[in-house]
């Protein structure tokens, strides 16, 4: 039993992380109808930032403000400067600018700061709530943080014009232009949001991960699976898949055997895939039909 | 390419898309396979082993072609078959003992049925998921590597020594210039494979299903079976690139095969030319010598490097050098005739 | 200074030319309708206002000329197009879909009389305001479409074919509206109608369009007691 609560806090924990990293692949997907690989490595290369503030003596909420901030405005600049030229060409074309942005954040990253791996404080204290052995104390500032955050994602794209036309813009990019929406600059506006969640899912694991700057892949991925398993159309759908699938790699570790922890980036490997094969749309997604 | 005067309406179809190659391009070719074998006459053993590099790589960029190019399925996955490839070869030579020579066709023949079989649930996927399945696996395949189950076989995180292949029948030539002629005669052999494969009705069924999968199969094309068999033939010459490449390197270890691998080999063939025989060899080029050139400024520069060259080829040349050298000689040759 | 100054205006899709030299104005306060049948370009040339395809020639708004901007920039200048198929944010709220009209607009009470001002020409949509917009029938899409365009206060409103797969009790009604709006708010109308008596019923000048040229134009009276022009251009 006590195993079966750490693990699934631990998972929330994990899974709070994978949230926010399904979250900016999903709604860069919806505007864009492309996966963000990169959305990892610019993660990365966000913590990274807030390594160096921190380091400079910043205060870790400010950082962790700031950081955000920045990587709002680096995630508009990218977009506006380097995927606008292959916007609507072959999907092709954009997969491999997302690899050559992938590729370049991680060597920058280790061109800077060097491969050797470097802890990252946590913001929370180091003893146990109540003196609990389930969950430790960062873990459940984690899976608060990224509650917070998420929420406020939300409530921005369900409350705020702005937040109203980047939806109209994803879902109907004519209809948005003909109301008077600047379609381009929405785009632009969704890859600053998404890479402030990623900065910090960054932010949240990499106390636990040590900062290094191949740390975001596998985080990646089970990204990507939490997404899919949600369902790559439904920003709260993917949500809800990644912190689903941050208990299930846990208690699965755990459980079975023959997968124990090392195993566990095959599990996301035929998690993906057979979501992909079975149910494309996932638990909550809908299905988009194909016109010939 | 101009066709000569004198040729019919066929040779000239035949000569397009490829099926027969032209006076130009036969001499072409020969030219390049002398300069080729000539190559380890002239320079260190140290630059003929980069050269075998080369060779390796060109044909597992050629691999990758054979799918994502002509066949129209996006792999990022093209790692984990080298992978395979170069752990069948160095399984085979250090615990079995088996020759060198024998582990390519293994090798072969074991990413050939991983190939297909991958590429039976990657039927169902489009472009992007197809990238997405493919780019998991490649991130899952330096930790199926080290799982401790296989330890025995793959020896774990230390991976696996092998000893490199004298040349035979007690010939007076260095060890590394046996392997480059080894690999270079594979090469030739594959490329011609692949040429021949693909300018025939298979190949144009499989490029029929990259640019159009509905009109193929309404013209009874089994877009099901090519598919698969294309993944797998597309692993098999990976998984020989892979083998070979683990017997001039002597060593497998899992941080070897990462995902950055297949970033590689992308790049190659993005630089090589999409859709494109030859150009598989300049990606080979490409791949060794970035780093080599690179590596002096930093570690981390050849990727960035590789990062910078895949952005800057999709917009300036998506067609590769290959393809812009194709096309700078088809216009110098209209400017001739013009004048 | 007319509301709309149309100079030979080429449109194309591509390579093909639709539109071949259109020269035509509008008055503001009225209601005009273009008139032809299918393929005549009568859709381009909406498109061609908004800047949605390729264009040559001059089109000026109020005296600035627009054409060659994008649609956001056009539309911003006050101009407001119900496009063929509605355009409705089928997965968004009727609600929603209405509030995105205003979104150029900063006078926020403004926003809310209008509001209420679109929920009174349009009961139906008060009654669904929370409803998804893609459940809603292909009547009340219509009026949400053109609640929409209100929204956005517009100077001008251009509809492409409103009658389209409406039964012909809720077309009348439309154009009741249509015509109430020009009315009350001052809104000038453009209307591309197939169907010719509805369009004339309530319009003030009509043009007709042939194989991307405008081969008749006059006031609505004119052509509706025209019968040469009724019969080999109208079908009545």
């Amino acid at each position: 039993m006590e195993l079966f609560l750490q693990q699934t806090f631990s998972g929330l924990a994990f899974g709070g992380v994978y949230a926010c990293m399904a979250l900016a692949v999903v709604m860069i997907y919806q505007a864009t109808d492309h996966l963000n690989f990169a959305q990892g490595e610019m993660a990365m290369f966000s913590t990274y930032i807030a390594f160096t503030l921190i380091t400079l003596g910043v205060p870790y909420w400010w950082t962790f403000l700031l950081t955000m901030v920045i990587s709002f405005v680096g995630g508009v600049l990218v977009e506006r400067i380097i995927v606008r030229p292959v916007e609507g060409t072959s999907v092709l074309n954009e997969v491999i600018v997302f690899i050559g942005l992938l590729t370049i954040f991680n060597s920058l990253a280790g061109w800077i700061w060097e491969y050797t791996i470097k802890p990252f404080p946590s913001p929370f204290p180091e003893e146990p709530v109540f003196g609990n052995k389930f969950v430790s104390t960062h873990d459940l500032g984690v899976i608060g943080v990224t509650l917070v955050v998420l929420s406020g994602v939300f409530l921005f794209f369900r409350f705020t014009p702005v937040g109203l036309a980047m939806r109209a813009a994803a879902q109907d990019p004519a209809s948005a232009r003909l109301v008077g929406i600047r379609v381009g600059w929405m785009l632009a506006l969704g890859w600053g949001l998404a890479a402030a969640i990623g900065a910090v899912a960054g932010m949240m694991v990499a106390p636990i991960v040590f900062l290094e700057p191949n740390m975001m892949g596998s985080i990646l991925l089970y990204g990507f699976a939490g997404a899919l398993l949600g369902g790559i159309t439904n920003p709260a759908g993917a949500v809800f898949g990644g912190f689903t699938v941050g208990v299930l790699e846990n208690l699965v570790g755990a459980y079975v055997p023959f997968i124990g922890s090392e195993l566990k980036l095959s599990f996301a490997l035929v998690l993906i895939i057979a979501v992909l094969v079975f149910r494309p749309s996932g638990l909550f997604g809908y299905v988009v039909v194909k016109r010939v | 390419m101009s066709a000569p005067a004198g040729t019919n309406m066929r040779d000239q179809a035949a000569l397009a898309s490829g099926a027969r190659l032209s006076n130009q391009q036969i001499v072409g070719i020969a030219a390049a396979v002398l300069v080729g074998l000539s190559l380890p006459l002239f320079v260190s053993d140290y630059r003929t082993f980069q050269f075998t590099l080369v060779v390796v790589y060109a044909i597992a960029v050629l691999g990758l072609n054979i799918l994502t190019g002509f066949n129209g399925q996006f792999s990022l996955g093209h790692s984990a078959f080298y992978a395979l490839g170069a752990y069948t070869a160095a399984i085979m030579m250090d615990q079995w003992g088996i020759a060198y020579y024998w582990t390519l066709p293994a090798a072969g023949m074991v990413c050939l049925v991983a190939g297909f079989l991958f590429g039976l649930p990657a039927l169902r996927l489009e472009g992007l998921y197809l990238a997405l399945a493919t780019f998991a696996l490649s991130i899952a395949t330096p930790q199926i590597l080290k799982y401790d189950h296989f330890e025995k076989w793959t020896g774990g995180v230390q991976g696996v020594v092998i000893t490199k292949p004298d040349a035979p029948f007690g010939l007076e030539i260095s060890q590394d210039n046996w392997l480059y002629y080894f690999a270079f005669v594979v090469m030739i052999l594959l490329f011609f494979c692949a040429w021949n494969l693909l300018r025939g009705r298979t190949g144009r069924a499989i490029k029929a299903i990259r640019d159009n999968p509905i009109a193929a199969s309404a013209m009874g094309v089994n877009t099901a079976l090519y598919k698969s068999l294309t993944f797998g033939v597309s692993a098999l010459y990976t998984g020989v690139a892979g083998a070979l490449g683990a017997i001039a390197i002597q060593f497998v270890a899992p941080d070897s095969f990462t995902f950055f691998l297949s970033v590689a080999i992308l790049v190659g063939m993005v630089i090589g030319g999409i859709g494109s025989i030859p150009g598989a060899i300049f990606g080979g080029i490409v791949i060794v010598f970035i780093p080599n050139l690179a590596e002096n400024i930093s570690k981390a520069a050849p990727w960035a490097v590789y990062g910078a060259l895949l952005i800057l080829f999709m917009y300036f040349m998506p067609l590769g050098i290959w393809g812009f050298i194709r096309m700078g000689y088809a216009r110098l040759m209209r400017r001739l005739k013009a004048s | 200074m007319a509301l709309l100054e149309v100079s030979k205006l080429e449109a194309f899709y591509g390579p093909t030319q639709v539109l071949r030299g259109l020269d035509f104005s509008l008055e503001e306060g009225g209601i005009t309708t273009i008139l032809g049948a299918n393929g005549a370009g009568k859709t381009t040339t909406l498109r061609a206002l908004c800047g949605m395809v390729r264009t040559r020639g001059e089109i000026a708004f109020a005296g600035t000329p627009i054409r060659g901007s994008g649609t956001e920039s056009i539309v911003r200048h006050g101009i407001a197009h119900v496009p063929e198929g509605r355009g409705t944010f089928v997965r968004l709220s009727t609600e929603e879909n209405l509030r995105l009209g205003a979104y150029t607009r900063k006078d926020g009470d403004a926003v809310s009389e209008d509001l209420e001002r679109v929920f009174r020409y349009f009961p139906r949509l008060k009654e669904r305001r929370a409803q998804q917009a893609g459940t809603l029938s292909g009547g009340e899409q219509q009026m949400l479409a053109v609640g929409r365009a209100l929204m956005m206060r517009p100077r001008l409103m251009l509809l492409d074919e409103p009658s389209f797969g409406l039964a012909p009790n809720l077309t009348e009604e439309l154009f009741d509206i249509l015509s109430a709006i020009n009315k009350e708010r001052n809104v000038s109308l453009l209307v591309v109608e197939q169907n010719a008596s509805l369009a004339l019923a309530i319009a003030n000048h009509a043009y007709l369009l042939e194989t991307g040229r405008i081969v008749i134009s006059g006031t609505a009276k004119e052509i509706e007691q025209d019968e040469s022009v009724r019969k080999a251009y109208l079908g009545y």
